[in-house]
């Protein structure tokens, strides 16, 4: 007992924890939401992903089918209620007046504008040519009693749930959810 | 970096992006070129003029940019230089590594 507590098993060199590297290499890009901050959240992950040589897939579902629907993706809303850090300060109450979403939603635009952030079709159209694919719910498609025609033409499908798992199959994929 | 070629070896950041802008040659280029497997055509040629003109204009660059420079489309872009397009193309045209989110 003594000999051991004299010699303490020392090693001569340490083991080095090697530190490997697992990158993203594809994001499947989940929109539920169909707020203008929200859409463009989903939006510029998607782009950004593609800028960097990854694999990206967009799957829309719920509110977030508005912004693949010709009629409403380029008038998407920001929402002025309901949100401490837009107008922090003023109640909620003077928030929901009328008038008021649409102009907040304007001036978000036009800030967008400035920054050359494309419209959203035009920010699907490129995620296409990116080579980047758009799909739909098809569960939330038939409970807002939509078409395919009434989707934007860069939607490359109506899936369902268990389809949009296969589109993240490999290694290296993030799911991400908005 | 590259024995193959005898292009001189230029001043690059911890990227590989080029420091000074006015070292760029073609031969540099190629080079870099080499490296992501992407032998250059004229097309290539076309964009990476392009892109160092707006440079030195001090535009900054986006793939929308590209998109509408009417050299090529976004799909010809990518196809150009596979593999995250902007960065690349900017490392072979010898310019700052783009800061762009869109």
């Amino acid at each position: 007992m003594k000999d051991i507590m004299e010699a303490p098993a020392v090693l001569e060199t340490p083991v080095q924890l090697k530190k490997e590297k697992y990158p993203v290499k594809k994001v499947l890009i989940i929109c539920s939401k169909g707020k203008l901050e929200d859409v463009y959240a989903a939006l510029v992950m998607t782009n950004g992903a593609l800028m960097e040589g990854m694999e990206a897939k967009m799957f829309f579902t719920f509110f977030g089918l508005e912004a693949i629907t010709k009629k409403h993706a380029n008038h998407l809303h920001t929402g002025t209620t309901g949100n401490p850090a837009m107008m922090p300060g003023v109640p909620d109450m003077i928030k929901g007046l009328p008038g008021l979403e649409t102009l907040a939603s304007y001036m978000m635009k036009r800030e967008m504008d400035k920054l050359e952030i494309p419209s959203v079709t035009e920010f699907l159209e490129i995620i296409e040519a990116s080579g980047g694919e758009i799909y739909a719910c098809k569960l939330a498609v038939e409970m807002f009693h939509l078409k395919k025609e009434d989707l934007v033409p860069e939607v490359k499908g109506i899936i369902t749930v268990g389809d949009m798992y296969a589109l993240a199959e490999g290694e290296g994929t993030q799911i991400i959810f908005i | 970096m590259n024995t193959l070629t005898s292009a001189p070896t230029l001043q690059v950041n911890e990227e590989g992006y080029l420091k000074n802008y006015q070292d760029w040659n073609r031969d540099w280029a190629t080079e870099i070129a080499h490296q992501y497997n992407i032998s250059l055509t004229p097309k290539h040629w076309d964009v990476l003029n392009w892109l160092r003109a707006k440079q030195a204009e001090g535009t900054a660059l986006s793939v929308r940019k590209v998109g509408n420079s009417g050299i090529v489309d976004i799909k010809e872009f990518y196809a150009l230089f596979p593999g995250g397009p902007l960065k690349i193309s900017s490392r072979i045209a010898g310019i700052p590594k783009p800061a762009s989110c869109i």
